[in-house]
C-alpha cells in the first residue's frame, strides 16, 4: 500500500503566484561525471506538494495543449496537491502511460511547460517533475496494479518493435482484450529506452517495471525475432495467425559524415557507443563482455539529445577530454535545455561554429585527430535558422583518439524492405494515415520514429495508442467480415 | 532461452553446436550467419549457420575458440543454453547455375562454405574445394565438404595433409591446370581472402568472400561492422557478409579487426586465470 501522503489546503491564488520554481535535486556534477547513478534524484514529497501549489487551475489550460497527447495537467496536480497520488496516477495513465519516462525526458521546455500561464510572469509549473514523481511514488510505495482488461477477444496482434510506440500500443491492445505478441529484434524491450538513452538520464529498472507491467497483462514480449528474417509481415498473418500488425520500428540507422577517414578505428556511430554501453553494459568490462573503448579525448559531432549523452557518457567512462562539435551556435543546438546546461556543468569542452573536415590517423588505422573548420553565420535557412558558412583559411586541428558521430538516425529498412506493397516516402519512413496510422496495407498499422523520423518518447508512445485505437476498429471490422487480412506474397 | 543439443569437439579448439531454433532453421539460407549471445553477461558473436535442419527444428553452428566468448562456449554443452540466438541475418548467397565453382576455405572459414558449397553443387555447378589449415587437425569437415564437392584438396602450412603450403599456391596450380573457373569463393582469414583476391585479380576470375568484420547487433543499427568496398561504406550485416572481393579494402578491414585488441586480451587472460583458480585450466595451456 502506498504510505499516505498529507494533501495541503488550496492556497490563495496571489500567494500561490510568490512560490518559487522548486529546483530539482541533482548530484554534484563533479561526483556524477564519475558514476552512471542517476544526475535528477528526484522531489521530496513536500517539495512536490508545494511545487502544485504553483499550479493555478487555469480553466482553459494551455499547457494541456502543448502536451502531444493532452495529459489533463491540472487534474493530476491537483490530485498530488491533495493527497491523492494514486488518484493523480490514475489520471496521468488516461492518456501518458510511460509517465515515469516521460516526466523525465520529455522537453517539457518546448512542450506542456513553455506555455503555462505562470511562465508569462515567471518559470512555469514543473509539470515534468512533479509527472516524474507521482509515477515514482506508486512505483515505489505501491504493488504493480493491472488495469482491467476487456474480455478476450479471440483476435491475435502482432506489435513489431518494443520502443515507446511498440509498448504504448501493445498495452492499449491487451486492455482491450486482444491477445498481443512483441517481436523484437534486440534481446532485450525497450527500443531507444534502453540502448540509447543513458542509466544517468532514465535508470533501466523504470523501463523494466513498465515491462512487468505488460506481462502481468499478458503481453508477450519475443526478443531476439527480427521481422524482415526471422520471418515476414506477410508470414505473421499467414502463418503465426495475427489479425493485424503493428510496425513500431524506430529510426535506428545510422548516418554517418561521410568525410575522409570515416572508418578508421575510434570513430563510433552513437548507436554503437551507447548500445555497448547502455544495452550491453560495457561500463562493467570485464564483469560484462563487451568492451568500449573510453578515450583520453573524444570528440562527439553533433549537438542533440543524443550528442549529449554520447558526451557524457564518454566522460563518465573516464576521458579526459571531452569536446563538443558542432556546426551553429548554442542557441541553434537541438538538445534540451537542460541536457546541454548538464552537460556543461559536467566539464564538456563545446567547440560552436566548428564542422567536421576529415579524420585522420596513424599507419596502423587508429584515430590521432580531427581536422575543423570555423564557420560563421550566414543568411536563414529553410529551417529559418541562421545557415553556418565557412570562414576561409580557419581550418585547424584537434587531437582526439575517439571520435562518436551523432548527426542523427534514418529509418531501419529491414521491415520495411521485407514488406512488398508498404508506401514509404522519400526517406524510407513509412507513410501512415494520420487518423487511423493505417499503412498502404490494409491491417497493417505503423507509428514512433519509423513514420515521423526521429522524435520524441512522448509522440511514439502517443502514436502507439493512437494506433491502437485504429487497431481496435479495423479487428471489428474483420471479425464483421468486413475485411479481410492482407496477402503481400 | 535457446537449448544446446549437442556440443562435439570435431577438432583441437573446434565445436560443433547443435541448437535448437525451429524459426532460425525454417528460414536459414547458405551464406546467412546468427548472432549468438551465450550468457546474460555474454558479448553478441556472429557465427555463420554450417546447417539448417527445418524438420528437426535444429541449426548447426561450428565454432573456433580465439577469445574469451568462445572459449567459454567449448565449454557448454548439451543440456545447457544460449541466452540469444538470432537470424537468420544477412543476405543469402545468390546461388545459381554458372558451371564450375572452385571454394577455397581456411581454418573456421570451412564451416560458412559447407551450406554454401552445398547448395551451389545442388542446382547443378561443378564444385571443386581447396581445404588449408596450418596443420592436419585444424582442415575441418573435411567429410562433410566432400560430400558437396566434385573434388577436393587439401593443403596445409606444415605439410602434415594434403600438399604443404598455402591455399593460394592450390588454386594457381588448379586454374593453370584445369582452366579459369566461373567463379572462386573464398573464406577464411582476411589476410588469406586478401591473398586469394590478389591472385585471381589479374585473372579476371570473378571472387567472392565472405568477410568476418566485428559486430554487435547484426540488423544495420550500429555500424561496427562497417567495411569499404568499391570506395564506398557497406555494412557487412546487412549488405553482406559476402562481397565482390576484387572491390574489398582487406587492409582496412585487418585493422578494423584489431580495434579491441587489448580487451579481448585482457578478457582472455582474466577468463584463463578464473580457469586455473577452478583447476581446470590445462585444456587452454
Ligand atoms: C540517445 C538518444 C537519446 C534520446 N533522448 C530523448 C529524450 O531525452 N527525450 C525524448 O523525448 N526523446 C529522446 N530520444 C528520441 C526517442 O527515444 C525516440 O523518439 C523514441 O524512442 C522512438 O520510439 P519508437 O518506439 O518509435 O522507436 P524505438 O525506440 O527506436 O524502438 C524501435 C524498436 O524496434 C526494434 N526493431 C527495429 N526493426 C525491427 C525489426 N525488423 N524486427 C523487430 N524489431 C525491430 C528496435 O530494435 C527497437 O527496439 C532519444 C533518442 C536517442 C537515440
Ligand atoms: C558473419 C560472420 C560469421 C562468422 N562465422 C563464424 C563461424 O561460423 N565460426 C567461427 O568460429 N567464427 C565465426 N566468425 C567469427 C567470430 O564471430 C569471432 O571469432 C568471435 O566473435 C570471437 O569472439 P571471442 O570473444 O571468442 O574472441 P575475441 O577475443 O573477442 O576476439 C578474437 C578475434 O576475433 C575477432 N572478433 C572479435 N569480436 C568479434 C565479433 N563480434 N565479430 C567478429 N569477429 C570478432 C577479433 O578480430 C579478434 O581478433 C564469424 C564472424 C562473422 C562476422
Ligand atoms: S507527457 Fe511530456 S509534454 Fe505531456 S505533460 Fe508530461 S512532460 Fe509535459
Ligand atoms: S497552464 Fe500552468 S498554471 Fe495553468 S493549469 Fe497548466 S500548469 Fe497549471
Ligand atoms: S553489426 Fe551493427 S550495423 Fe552491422
Amino acid at each position: 500500500m502506498a504510505e499516505p501522503i498529507n494533501g495541503v489546503p488550496e492556497l490563495p491564488k496571489p500567494e500561490r503566484m510568490k512560490i518559487p520554481r522548486h529546483p530539482m535535486p541533482a548530484q554534484d556534477p563533479h561526483a556524477r561525471n564519475r558514476n552512471f547513478d542517476e544526475v535528477a534524484t528526484g522531489y521530496a514529497p513536500e517539495t512536490a506538494l508545494a511545487e502544485a501549489q504553483r499550479c493555478l487551475q487555469c480553466a482553459n489550460p494551455p499547457c494541456v495543449k502543448g502536451c502531444p497527447v493532452g495529459i489533463d495537467i491540472p487534474a493530476f496536480i491537483d490530485l498530488l496537491r491533495q493527497g491523492d497520488v494514486a488518484g493523480a496516477l490514475v489520471k496521468l495513465k488516461e492518456t501518458n502511460t510511460l509517465p515515469a519516462i516521460c516526466g523525465r525526458v520529455c522537453p517539457q521546455e518546448e512542450q506542456c511547460e513553455v506555455v503555462c500561464v505562470v511562465a508569462k510572469r515567471g518559470e512555469p509549473v514543473a509539470i515534468g517533475r512533479l509527472e516524474r514523481f507521482v509515477a515514482d511514488w506508486e512505483r515505489e510505495h505501491s504493488q504493480v496494479s493491472v488495469p482491467e482488461l476487456a474480455s478476450p477477444t479471440g483476435m491475435k496482434v502482432a506489435v513489431v518493435g518494443s520502443g515507446p510506440a511498440g509498448l504504448a500500443c501493445a498495452a492499449e491492445l491487451a486492455r482491450a482484450g486482444h491477445a498481443v505478441t512483441i517481436f523484437e529484434a534486440l534481446h532485450k524491450p525497450g527500443g531507444v529506452l534502453v540502448y540509447g538513452i543513458p542509466q544517468f538520464r532514465l535508470p533501466k529498472e523504470i523501463v523494466t517495471y513498465e515491462i512487468d507491467a505488460l506481462h502481468a497483462m499478458g503481453v508477450e514480449i519475443r526478443g531476439d525475432f527480427v521481422i524482415g528474417k526471422t520471418a515476414t509481415v506477410h508470414e505473421l498473418f499467414w502463418e503465426f495467425g495475427y489479425d493485424a500488425v503493428f510496425l513500431g520500428t524506430g529510426a535506428g540507422l545510422p548516418y554517418f559524415l561521410g568525410i575522409p577517414g570515416e572508418n578508421y578505428i575510434g570513430v563510433l556511430s552513437a548507436n554503437e557507443f551507447l548500445t555497448r554501453v547502455n544495452l550491453m553494459k560495457a561500463y562493467d568490462f570485464p564483469r560484462h563482455d563487451t568492451p568500449v573503448r573510453p578515450g583520453r579525448r573524444v570528440a562527439v559531432v553533433g549537438s542533440g539529445n543524443v550528442a549529449m549523452d554520447c558526451l557524457r557518457t564518454a566522460k563518465r567512462l573516464g576521458a579526459e577530454e571531452v569536446i563538443c562539435v558542432y556546426r551553429r551556435t548554442r542557441n541553434e543546438s537541438p538538445a534540451r535545455k537542460e541536457e546541454l546546461e548538464h552537460a556543461e556543468e559536467e566539464g564538456i569542452d563545446f567547440r560552436w561554429l566548428s564542422a567536421p573536415l576529415a579524420i585522420r590517423g596513424n599507419a596502423e588505422g587508429f584515430v590521432t585527430a580531427m581536422q575543423i573548420q570555423r564557420m560563421e553565420l550566414g543568411e536563414p535557412d529553410a529551417s529559418g535558422r541562421r545557415r553556418p558558412v565557412p570562414v576561409p583559411g580557419s581550418e585547424y586541428d584537434i587531437a582526439v583518439d575517439t571520435v562518436v558521430v551523432a548527426i542523427g538516425q534514418g529509418p531501419n529498412p529491414l521491415a520495411t524492405r521485407s514488406t512488398p506493397g508498404l508506401a514509404l516516402n522519400r526517406h524510407g519512413n513509412i507513410v501512415a494515415d494520420p487518423e487511423t496510422l493505417q499503412t498502404s496495407i490494409p491491417g497493417v498499422f505503423a507509428g514512433g520514429d519509423i513514420v515521423t523520423g526521429a522524435a520524441t518518447v512522448i509522440l511514439a508512445m502517443g502514436a502507439g495508442k493512437q494506433a491502437a485505437r485504429g487497431i481496435n476498429t479495423w479487428l471489428e471490422k474483420l471479425k464483421a467480415g468486413e475485411v479481410e487480412k492482407p496477402r503481400l506474397e | 532461452m535457446f537449448a544446446i543439443l549437442s556440443r562435439e569437439e570435431i577438432a583441437p579448439r573446434f565445436h560443433r553446436f547443435v541448437v535448437r531454433a525451429p524459426e532460425i532453421a525454417r528460414k536459414h539460407r547458405p551464406g546467412q550467419f546468427v548472432i549468438v549471445m551465450p550468457d546474460e553477461h555474454g558479448e553478441r558473436i556472429p557465427l555463420t549457420i554450417a546447417h539448417a535442419d527445418a524438420a528437426a527444428g535444429t541449426i548447426t553452428l561450428v565454432v573456433q575458440e580465439v577469445g574469451k566468448t568462445t572459449m567459454a562456449m567449448g565449454r557448454m554443452n548439451g543440456g545447457d543454453g544460449f541466452v540469444s540466438v538470432v537470424g537468420p541475418l544477412g543476405t543469402p548467397t545468390h546461388i545459381e547455375r554458372l558451371g564450375t565453382v572452385i571454394c577455397v576455405g581456411g581454418g573456421a572459414g570451412i564451416a560458412p562454405m559447407l551450406p554454401i558449397a552445398a547448395g551451389m553443387k545442388a542446382v547443378g555447378n561443378r564444385i571443386l574445394t581447396i581445404l588449408g589449415g596450418r596443420t592436419h587437425e585444424l582442415v575441418i569437415l573435411r567429410d562433410e565438404m566432400a560430400a558437396v564437392s566434385d573434388e577436393v584438396f587439401l593443403t596445409t602450412d606444415d605439410g602434415s595433409l594434403g600438399r604443404k603450403g598455402l591455399v593460394t599456391h592450390a588454386l594457381a596450380d588448379l586454374v593453370a591446370e584445369r582452366g579459369k573457373p566461373d567463379l572462386v569463393v573464398a573464406i577464411g582469414p582476411a589476410v588469406m581472402m586478401k591473398a586469394v583476391a590478389e591472385l585471381t585479380r589479374p585473372m579476371g576470375i570473378k571472387t567472392w568472400a565472405s568477410l568476418n568484420s566485428i559486430m554487435v547487433d547484426g540488423t544495420g543499427m550500429c555500424g561496427a561492422c562497417r567495411v569499404a568496398v568499391g570506395g564506398q561504406t557497406k555494412f557487412v550485416c546487412v549488405d553482406g557478409p559476402e562481397f565482390d572481393a576484387h572491390e574489398v579494402d582487406f587492409d582496412l578491414l585487418v585493422k578494423r579487426l584489431r580495434m579491441y585488441l587489448p580487451e579481448e586480451q585482457a578478457a582472455r587472460e582474466r577468463y584463463l586465470e578464473q580457469c586455473r583458480c577452478h583447476g581446470e585450466g590445462g585444456h587452454h595451456g
